[in-house]
């Protein structure tokens, strides 16, 4: 019987086996789309046993899938993702940084690699179940916070270019994590009651340090004062990040100790006494990679809020755009704990502007070398 | 739809579904002295008789299992504990089904040694090899007849005669082979021989081991007196029936190879680049490189336009891990082991339907290549 109607956009959805991918499927369908589901492998997590842990994720896939009616399928990017993601995990620890995979693996692996698969599925569009939203324009498409403020993931994603955008899908972005949890509880979805999984993804439960020291030698070494005093033993300064209180085991009088940085050249964990210990703070850094998502030109100097750790409250911030396309960001107020290696991502009220990689860290104009 | 993995599973005939229906009713346990008893082992008698003759072998011979990887692990572990007090060396390929390979594995642990042999680039044992592999303290070796993934048949035949003169015995995992090439365990001279009921239109979850007379083999179940208490458990009547059924139905197999041809002509008029993998196959299986597509990428547009194919073996998280196969063949870097894909082809297809799944293939494979 021949229909007036055009057939329906086909939409191609990354599904993790979580509750927000699963309710993200539903929500298409439900939209009219063509869905089609896929679970990513990125990682040979297969035990001595010969059992892979992303069985029961790729299971749950398949459940939430035949529940409401959308076939599944699984890619494997296991050789992208290690290439890609986790040879710069390594390097930037190597390195004395703190890295951020996450950012990585949706630049690279989620709107890169996937996005490519989806295409050659004839895929219209591409969704994923993050806590973001985003806007196709005429002239481009504009990333905005997800409604969810304790939710919002756009500071995961701010290393797309316009053209990994373009046909992007976000449709949980407008939701509350309590409302994902409730339509997936209403729909009966075999993830309803899932557990959110936490850390980074490859590492999943297991002890971070146990499993770094199976991929990078570690070297234990001295912790010491600004001052040069010895205060004891770190296991190898890859497991440390700035700011962190926790694992130092320095006993003693007084407030506690933080780590203020490292010495890279002589295996030194520097450490300080106190949450706000002065050596924490910084005014101003260098941004590399930078990558702007607006439609058009944002000027050479203009001011924003700024975003440094996942879940951070903004601060205002003045960005100045370099020449050779880095960005100088300085801060209204000192902020904590800067971390080389990590995320800075520029906000202008709702809209997510771009990002880049924290390189250096100045204090009044002067670089702060023992940050990393 | 057009279902091309009929090497996966294939769809029961409608004879032997009949046939089932019919020994449902018959309820009786075939150990019963009773008269319902005695009518279910009738049943399970005459299908054991049919199924004996499928492979020259006598009625004695054929142990019912549930299905062609418990008749694999039947006879490997079997095997294994029957005979280790004569030595702990096994011989088996690289290219076997996992039925087989983990079931090696697991002996592997258990402290056996195992060989496993390399094959040619066309998926073929060599003779040679297991001649020289073959020690003292073998006692067995386990090839299979026909390769699931490309079909490229092994030569059980001469690897048997090596045997003649040693203490090693011989199984065969016959499960894709069989239906398909004429078999006698006779002139393959196979001490055991595994065969898969799903694999030629029969039901799931029975097949039967081939055991020679007085080849030796340690029960892996125990209970009642069952297959002469070589594997205890009250006999799958209806399952059996199907299974005898669809081993007396007799399909055109040339048809098969005509459908190969078939399919690489429409591809060289399409002036895909492609190779086969195998050579010497099975002539149900077609395994298809096809230079410059990503398998996972083909396998799934294929599905979107109602082709059903396979690859490989799945991870169980879903994904295609290369296959052991392909990687025996041609080595862990080749393209190959990412751009195969596998038809396979029997009961109720017709020329037409693979005429059309062959262009169909064939335009996909066109629109993946110019991506």
């Amino acid at each position: 019987m021949a229909t007036n109607h055009a057939a329906p956009k086909r939409v191609v959805i990354g599904m993790s086996g979580g509750v927000d991918s699963s309710v993200a499927a539903l929500l298409l369908q439900q939209q009219g789309y063509e869905v089609i589901g896929i679970f990513m492998k990125n990682w040979d997590d297969t035990d001595e046993n010969g059992v892979c842990t992303a069985t029961e994720d790729y299971d749950d896939v398949i459940k939430v899938c035949n529940q409401i009616g959308i076939p599944y399928y699984a890619v494997n990017f296991e050789k992208q993702y290690w290439d890609k993601v986790f040879t710069y995990f390594l390097e930037e620890y190597k390195a004395g940084r703190t890295p951020n995979p996450d950012v990585m693996c949706n630049k690279e692996i989620k709107f890169k690699a996937f996005l490519q698969h989806a295409i050659s599925l004839g895929a219209d569009y591409v969704a994923t179940g993050h806590y973001a939203r985003v806007q196709h324009n005429e002239d481009g498409s504009l990333m905005l916070r997800g409604l969810d403020a304790n939710k919002d993931q756009t500071y995961f994603l701010n290393q797309l270019s316009q053209d990994q955008l373009k046909n992007v899908l976000f449709p949980i972005g407008e939701m509350e994590k309590s409302e994902v949890r409730k339509i997936a509880e209403e729909a009966g979805l075999a993830t309803a009651t899932k557990k959110d999984s936490t850390g980074i993804c490859f590492i999943g439960e297991r002890n971070f340090k146990e499993f770094l020291s199976q991929y990078l030698p570690a070297q234990p070494g001295n912790m010491e004062t600004m001052d040069g005093e010895v205060k004891g033993k770190h296991d190898g300064l890859m497991y440390y990040t700035l700011g962190q209180r926790h694992g130092l085991g320095i006993g003693g009088d007084g407030e506690p100790w933080f780590v203020l940085g490292k010495d890279l050249a002589r295996n030194v964990l520097l450490v300080g006494q106190g949450f706000h210990h002065d050596a924490l703070y910084s005014t101003s850094l260098k941004a590399i990679k930078m990558n702007y998502i607006t439609t058009t030109p944002l000027a050479n100097t203009f001011s924003c809020t700024a975003k440094f750790r996942y879940r951070q409250v903004d601060e205002p911030v003045t960005v100045e755009i370099m020449e050779d396309g880095t960005a100088h960001i300085t801060f209204a107020e000192p902020v904590r704990a800067i971390t080389p290696g990590q995320a800075v991502v520029l906000y202008d009220g709702d809209q997510c502007l771009g990002g880049g990689t924290i390189d250096e860290v100045f204090k009044n104009g002067e670089r702060l070398t023992y940050v990393g | 739809m057009i279902y091309l993995d009929y090497a996966a599973t294939t769809p029961m005939h409608p004879q032997v579904i009949r046939d089932m229906t019919a020994a449902m009713a018959v309820y009786g346990n075939p150990s019963s002295i009773h008269q319902a008893g005695r009518a279910a082992r009738k049943l399970v008698d005459d299908a054991r008789r049919t199924l004996a003759q499928t492979i020259g072998a006598k009625e004695n011979e054929i142990i019912f299992t549930s299905g062609g990887t418990e008749a694999d692990n039947t006879a490997i572990f079997g095997v294994a504990y029957a005979n280790q007090h004569k030595g702990k060396h096994i011989i088996t390929s690289q290219i076997e089904h996992h039925a087989v390979l983990h079931a090696c594995e697991q002996l592997e642990r258990e402290g056996f040694s195992i060989t496993y042999l390399p094959v040619d680039s066309t998926g073929c044992v060599r003779v040679q090899d297991v001649k020289e592999a073959l020690h003292d303290d073998t006692i067995l070796v386990t090839i299979m007849l026909g390769n699931n993934e490309v079909g490229t048949i092994q030569p059980i035949a001469e690897i048997s005669e090596l045997l003649q003169m040693h203490q090693a015995v011989m199984h065969t995992d016959a499960v894709q082979a069989y239906g398909m090439i004429s078999i006698d365990v006779n002139d393959l001279q196979v001490d055991y021989l595994s065969v898969s009921s799903h694999k030629i239109n029969g039901p799931k979850g029975i097949g039967f081991l081939y055991q020679r007379t007085n080849a030796p083999l340690q029960p892996l179940l125990y209970g009642g007196q069952q297959e002469r208490k070589r594997r205890a458990t009250t006999e799958n009547v209806p399952a059996i029936v199907g299974f005898a059924t669809a081993s007396t139905l007799t399909s055109d197999r040339d048809v098969y190879e005509r459908y190969k041809q078939q399919m690489q002509k429409t591809w060289q008029d399409a002036q895909l680049s492609f190779t086969i993998n195998g050579a010497h196959t099975l002539p149900h299986i077609l395994n298809v490189s096809f230079t410059g597509v990503n398998i996972e990428a083909l396998l799934v547009n294929l599905d979107m336009a109602g082709i059903c194919a396979s690859s490989g073996s799945a991870c169980t998280a879903g994904a295609v891990d290369p296959s052991h196969v392909l990687v025996a063949m041609y080595g862990a870097d080749s393209d190959k082991l990412h751009n195969s894909v596998r038809f396979s082809f029997g009961y109720g297809l017709t020329a037409a339907q693979v005429q059309e799944a062959a262009v169909t293939i064939a335009n996909v494979v066109q629109r993946l290549v110019n991506l």
